[in-house]
């Protein structure tokens, strides 16, 4: 535990549903180390493209008394991630020095196999690229050390306005994204199969009016 | 899932391919059956491997970084598959060879051994590569590796007996009866991991992937309108009633239809050929069921466009 693993906590009690996070992620990777990202038929019948991150929207309840959660879904970088051992070639792994995994655009054959391996349906394989494709926490830019200290955060996160996603290392008890996964009952998703998702989420919470 | 041609045509081809090795390489040992007959049947177990081989690079998005696959043997069993079946194939055609130059059968026997034993761990590698899959429940027995196993070995005796007809008319009939046996076999286990399946209950939920303890969610949004490799690759999006007939036709398809041909078929090379051609087609149905079948839990995701 003592080595850094870093991922970013999601906070569904503010996420508003306006997908700032998957327009400048998409804009980011799309020119970064693991660009360029497919996207075809753009405006047409059947757009299709390859995205590290969605906003996904669901009703939890019965109507009238029903609550809409949007929910931001990419990669959990998890710390016992299942697609890594049962790639062939050895193009996924997790990175010893800070726990995200990542895809060796060099080496994958495209066989899709890690993407079985996902519970959570966190890969894609590029349409045109024929590889794997997936977050990668922005590793170009967060250890990117020609950008001023603030600005080495992963795209999504500096562009999302309501601070609804935080970036930290998880493993360090007195990071921003453990306290609040600590403080505010951070949770994994499917934590039925053991992954052990460093990315976590924070429940949504019931505030009174105060008038 | 969606099944995936150039898997199904993979793990068919090899299955007949293995099971006909086994037996040739067996009746070569206990009888002594004439060298055309081991010869043809290793030449067509390694045609069906070889192609076979062919299918699978049509599911690789980069095949010309196939020889990559073989790096990850120690924790990946595609990888272990990647090294097996091709030293397999290489031990057939070696023992083909032994045969053919009339080789001291001393050294026919142990080159034979070593690709039997390369034969049982392709069987193993083939079905662990689905059934090591923990989120992928219905591939998650030992089941999957049994039935891998008996429909290769079944196939591949149905495919031997229009093989004796040609080479060695003496073993038609216990061949035949043979198939009929092990066809019977792998039928009934294959009928009792559908069973094993129907009663799954699926591990994962609503309330688990977004983490909210709630017996009512419903997806409002997937975030997109089209399509992405998401939507493709794990749905097959085909209607219940298909599904439900490609299931009836394989069971019809790999034991009775072919029983009654290797039976009571009149015993003419056409009907044996038809008996394998069916149970063959059979193969096919049954393994587009096994993907189709097969829930992911990452569908959960996606379950509406808008
Ligand atoms: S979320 Fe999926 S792709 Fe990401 S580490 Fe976990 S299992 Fe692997
Ligand atoms: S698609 Fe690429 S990264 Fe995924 S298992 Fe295959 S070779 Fe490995």
């Amino acid at each position: 535990m003592t080595t850094k693993q870093l991922a970013l906590v999601i906070d569904l009690n503010v996420c508003v549903g306006c997908h700032a996070c998957v327009t400048s992620c998409k804009e980011w990777n799309d020119g970064g180390s693991a660009g360029p990202l497919s996207d075809m038929n753009s405006y047409g019948k059947d757009p299709t493209g390859t995205f590290f991150n969605r906003v996904q929207t669901f009703e939890v309840g019965e109507f009238p008394d029903t609550e809409t959660v949007h929910f931001p879904k990419s990669c959990l970088h998890c710390e016992e991630p299942p697609c890594v051992p049962v790639c062939p070639t050895g193009a996924s792994y997790k990175r010893a020095e800070d726990g995200i995994v990542l895809v060796d655009y060099d080496k994958c054959i495209g066989c899709g196999y890690c993407a079985w391996a996902c519970p959570y349906g966190a890969r894609e394989l590029d349409p045109t690229e024929k590889v794997m494709k997936k977050c990668t926490l922005c590793v170009d830019r967060i250890t990117d050390e020609l950008l001023p200290p603030q600005d080495r955060q992963p795209a999504c996160v500096m562009a999302c306005p309501t601070n609804a996603r935080l970036f930290g290392d998880v493993h360090d008890p007195e990071s921003v994204v453990s306290k609040a996964i600590r403080e505010r009952g951070g949770y994994a998703l499917m934590p039925e199969w053991e992954t052990r998702p460093a990315n976590q989420y924070l429940p949504r919470r019931k505030t009174e009016p105060k008038a | 899932m969606k099944p995936a041609w150039s898997v199904i045509l993979l793990t068919t081809q090899i299955g007949a391919a293995q099971g006909l090795f086994l037996l040739v390489f067996l009746l070569n040992i206990f009888k002594t059956p004439p060298r055309e007959f081991v010869l043809v049947s290793c030449a067509v177990s390694l045609g069906l491997l070889i192609s076979g081989l062919i299918a699978s690079f049509f599911h690789l998005g980069r095949p010309e970084r196939a020889w990559r696959a073989a790096s990850q043997w120690r924790t990946s069993w595609l990888s272990r598959e990647v090294i097996v079946l091709p030293a397999f194939m290489g031990m057939v055609a070696l023992y083909g060879l032994l045969i053919f130059f009339e080789f001291e059968k001393n050294i026919s026997i142990w080159v034979g051994g070593v690709a039997v034993l390369l034969c049982l761990a392709l069987f193993i590698c083939t079905g662990m590569i689905y059934a090591c899959l923990p989120f992928l429940q219905e591939w998650r027995s030992p089941l999957t590796l049994v039935n891998f196993f008996l429909l290769g070995t079944a196939s591949g005796l149905t495919l031997s007996v229009p093989l004796a007809v040609i080479a060695h008319p003496q073993f038609v009939g216990p061949l035949a009866l043979g198939a009929f046996a092990l066809a019977a076999v792998a039928w009934a286990v294959r009928i009792a991991s559908l069973v094993r399946n129907a009663r799954l209950r699926p591990k994962s939920t609503m309330a688990s992937a977004i983490g909210i303890a709630h017996p009512r969610i419903v997806q409002k949004a997937q975030g997109f309108m089209g399509g992405s490799y998401n939507t493709r690759e794990f749905f097959h999006r085909r209607p219940d009633l298909l599904v439900r007939a490609v299931r009836w036709s394989f069971l019809l398809l790999l034991f009775p239809v072919p029983a009654w041909l290797l039976g009571w078929g009149g015993g003419s090379l056409a009907t044996f050929i038809a008996a394998f051609a069916l149970q063959f087609a059979g193969l096919l149905a049954e393994r587009w069921y096994f993907f189709a079948e097969a829930r992911h839990p990452q569908n959960l995701y996606y379950q509406a466009a808008s």
